[in-house]
């Protein structure tokens, strides 16, 4: 501003300046001033070369971006805020956002959609609260849930699920509800009933985007091989023979801590709660000792307990625009989506991956066969149990298991229920024919990874 | 940064000016450049590092530790709770006896190393090899581990190339008291190679877990540390002394700075990149890479000459093609010109197709959040590897198509 300037000419001058300002737009107000969506106009209404064989330009499109398409956006952590952003500046109105966790202050490097003032607070709620009084118009409803706690006629309303999720076994589940939506008539796929999934995941410098139709191309389980075996320390290594600082760690977490109780009975062990790490962190301290073992740091005891794998702002930046990218290219056809799978890293220089992930013929989540057990009769169903959960393709975590004898349901061996548990674990020790189980026998499993039941067929072999 | 003032930089540019430009996101493919003269990375954090076991020329202390261990007489919990960089050690020394002392080379050989250590204690008459509850045999596993290991374990231990170029390099050769820490101690490292070393880098000084009692694992992983300590304190000295020949007070590289050194002075990297001006000069451009590149008429340098004859018509029209939708058909003409005028400039004997000149056109300059979030995060990190001289920056266009979801690194 121009010194001595009169003061009605600064006030109407600043007045000006605060009309093209777009930043406080406030929530409630859903004018689109002059040239707001210019950009995603050109691929809407402009023909060209490398469009969609199904795209056709046209103004109703971006209407249908803003008023009517629905999004589900799982996780508002890393990636989620992320896609948060990307998706309400790309021009999408009705978004939801699932996620079970509050904020912690070690979220808040990255995690922008949360200020120092929002720590303890939903994720979902802070960031849906964020995004609303952002960007004008967009309408971002939260639920502070587990997706599970969530059913089929929640998932069923949304166009495009996108994922920011930080564990396998959510993703199965998740991938798992979407093909339980799928309609066959007479064995043939109603296309209308696909929701597309888009998944990202990143750990450090590396990440990943895939695109899932379900019923048509890999799924989650497709591809289970491709995720690394989660590193857990042998009970005997923690017990007894430790030899780096984090099974010292892991002893005390694992045997320690249930033995002294030091907070009273029944108080779990609790990561964000720096008097109990410190307490760790002692006792982590005398078990290295006694062993000669160096390396055991307040820091290093806090990444053991709480499971801490760094984050990169960066990547999740990365990995949620391409995500966010496919989510546009769907949703309006604009270009043919990624087919099917991105993978990223940066640690030395910028490199990036892309190839067609295959469909596993006889995959347990979306090949519709019923799956092949094989095992003499003679096997007890420990067996069976150490199978569905060890198999690379399976990666079971707690597996139910049920089959019909005599016309009735019978449990053959549940964990997950206590007095169940209880009463079916002799059968662990029976072989399938003492458990009057026959060639051809239909057993349905049930676990955590997937929301439907699994149907395998026992396959005697000799 | 606007693409329009590529043009007015360029004659502003000095060597040496560290930049990483991000071009303006014009269109569903953007790119950036990096014209940093060099940067150096001692901790480059590589993701498949092989352990500096030594295993081929066992050092000293590690001959006496191995020597301490007598596998033949030992119970058997200590047989089976043996470090396998003991156990291979010690079929080594069997090996060698049998075949003149050479290292087991290929497949085939490696192979029959990994049997001998199968069958190994079948000899000596202590069974190695227990039987579970059923009495089916079992492996001992830190027996297995040692197998696993052999593929690796037994690599010649050399300099990389990487770190040999850097001891070769001018920088490093002549060290002046104006020389960076990196060069001073990389001379000092060199040195310890060429003398005290044998040909070979300081000790690592890290081991990997393996099935081992603590007391022979930590006695075991000490052996490496102290050796790894001892090495560096050589290393210093040598670097004291180039200190002292070139006026510098001994302080100007501290003990962790060269004790870090010496750890990852087998991933030591340095990236040179070239600068706008080399890029752009006709007597200087990378002819050779852009049209090799473009023998494929769809591989991502084509984006790249298109972002050039778009920054063409800027210069000429002051404005972008195909802003507003009346300009787009009329457009294609124009911009087709200025991709022929680049192309005939630099003597480029490649074809752009037409459908990249539309399509340049119908973005209209739109820069679309998604694509700008991509490049943005990829930026912002290279830039923080610059800074912080931790993992490789690229070297030196980076090209996004978010169309395909592909991208390629090019030197230019």
């Amino acid at each position: 501003m121009a010194e001595g300037e009169e003061p009605e000419k600064k006030r109407r001058r600043i007045e000006e300046l605060n009309e093209n300002m777009v930043v406080d737009g406030g929530s409630g107000d859903h004018t689109d001033w002059q040239g707001r969506w210019d950009h995603v106009k050109k691929f809407l209404e402009r023909v060209g070369p490398f469009t969609h064989p199904d795209f056709e330009p046209s103004t109703e499109s971006l209407q249908f971006l803003l008023d009517t398409c629905k999004i589900l956006v799982i996780g508002a952590g890393g990636l989620g805020c992320e896609l948060l952003k990307d998706l309400a500046l790309s021009g999408f109105r009705h978004i939801h956002v699932v996620d079970m966790d509050t904020i912690d202050v070690s979220n808040l490097n990255r995690q922008f959609l949360f200020r120092p003032k929002d720590v303890g607070r939903p994720k979902a709620e802070v960031a849906a609260d964020f995004v609303n009084g952002r960007v004008p118009g967009c309408n971002v409803v939260p639920h502070f849930k587990k997706i599970q706690d969530l059913d089929e006629t929640f998932y069923r309303q949304f166009h495009i699920v996108v994922c920011g999720l930080d564990s396998v076994v959510a993703r199965r589940w998740m991938n798992g509800m979407l093909l339980s939506l799928l309609i066959y008539e007479d064995g043939v796929l109603d296309l209308s009933s696909i929701i597309p999934l888009i998944d990202g995941g990143t750990e450090g410098f590396k990440g990943n985007a895939r695109v899932i139709l379900p019923g048509m191309t890999a799924c989650i389980d497709c591809t289970l091989e491709l995720y690394p075996p989660q590193i857990n320390f042998p009970m005997c290594t923690i017990a007894s023979m430790p030899r780096l600082p984090e099974h010292c760690v892991e002893y005390v977490r694992m045997l320690l801590w249930p033995k002294e109780k030091p907070f009273g009975d029944g108080v779990g062990l609790d990561g964000d709660d720096p008097t109990h790490i410190q307490w760790v962190y002692q006792k982590s301290l005398e078990r290295a000792a006694e062993f000669s073992i160096t390396g055991v740091t307040y820091r290093l005891t806090q990444g053991v307990v709480k499971r801490i794998i760094p984050a990169v702002a960066s990547t999740n930046a990365v990995i949620a625009a391409a995500c966010a990218t496919e989510v546009f290219k769907i949703a309006t056809s604009a270009y043919v989506p990624l087919n099917n799978y991105l993978v990223f890293n940066d640690v030395d220089g910028l490199y990036t991956y892309t190839f067609e992930a295959e469909r596993k013929e006889n995959c347990s989540a979306c090949s519709q066969v019923p799956q092949d057990l094989q095992f003499p009769p003679s096997a007890k169903l420990q067996e069976i149990l150490d199978y569905l959960t060890e198999n690379a393709s399976l990666q079971m975590k707690s597996p139910a298991i049920t089959t019909t004898l005599d016309g009735k349901n019978k449990t053959l061996y549940l964990q997950t229920v206590a007095s169940i548990e209880e009463r079916t674990r002799p059968n662990l020790n029976k072989t399938l024919k003492e458990l009057g189980l026959v060639d051809g026998q239909e057993l349905a499993v049930a676990d955590v990874t997937t929301p439907q039941t699994v149907l395998f067929k026992l396959n005697f072999i000799s | 940064i606007d693409n329009y003032d590529f043009c007015h930089n360029r004659a502003a540019l000095s060597s040496g000016t560290e930049r990483l430009t991000c071009n303006s996101i014009t269109l569903l493919k953007c790119h950036f450049g990096l014209s940093v003269s060099f940067t150096t990375v001692v901790e480059s954090h590589p993701d498949n590092a092989l352990e500096d076991l030594r295993l081929d020329q066992p050092f000293t202390e590690l001959k006496h530790h191995v020597e301490s261990y007598d596998l033949d007489n030992m119970e058997k919990k200590d047989h089976s709770h043996t470090p396998w960089i003991i156990v291979v050690a010690k079929y080594l020394e069997k090996w060698y006896s049998e075949h003149n002392s050479q290292l087991p080379k290929n497949y085939k050989e490696k192979e029959a190393f990994r049997q001998l250590i199968r069958e190994g204690n079948v000899i000596h008459h202590i069974p190695r090899i227990l039987t579970n509850e059923n009495g089916t045999p079992e492996d001992e596993e830190n027996f297995e581990e040692a197998i696993k290991n052999v593929n690796t374990a037994l690599n010649p231990t050399k300099v990389p190339s990487a770190t040999e170029d850097i001891f070769n390099a001018e920088q490093c050769e002549n060290i002046t008291s104006q020389s960076p820490s990196f060069w001073v101690i990389a001379h000092g490292v060199r040195d310890f190679v060429r003398n005290e070393g044998n040909g070979k880098l300081p000790v690592r000084g890290t081991i990997p877990d393996m099935i081992a009692d603590s007391d022979k694992f930590i006695k075991l992983q000490n052996v490496y540390r102290d050796k790894a300590m001892k090495d560096a304190a050589v290393v210093s000295k040598h670097v004291e002394a180039l200190l002292q020949s070139v006026g510098k007070p001994p302080e100007s590289t501290s003990e962790q700075e060269i004790k870090l050194f010496c750890k990852n002075a087998a991933f030591l990297r340095v990236v040179r990149c070239r600068s706008l001006a080399e890029e752009y000069s006709v007597d200087t451009f990378n002819k050779d890479e852009i049209t090799s590149c473009m023998d494929s008429t769809d591989s991502e340098m084509v984006l790249y000459l298109m972002l050039r004859s778009v920054d063409r018509f800027y210069q000429q029209h002051s404005r972008y093609p195909g802003v507003y939708n009346y300009q787009v058909e009329e457009d294609i003409n124009k911009l087709k010109l200025c991709v022929n005028s680049l192309l005939q400039e630099y003597s480029l004997n490649v074809n752009v197709k037409d459908d990249y000149i539309h399509e340049f056109c119908r973005y209209g300059a739109a820069e679309p959040h998604t694509v700008a979030a991509f490049l943005g995060g990829s930026a912002a990190q290279e830039a923080i590897k610059i800074i912080t001289h931790q993992f490789v920056p690229f070297n030196n266009t980076f090209l996004y198509n978010a169309m395909s979801q592909t991208s390629a690194t090019f030197q230019l």
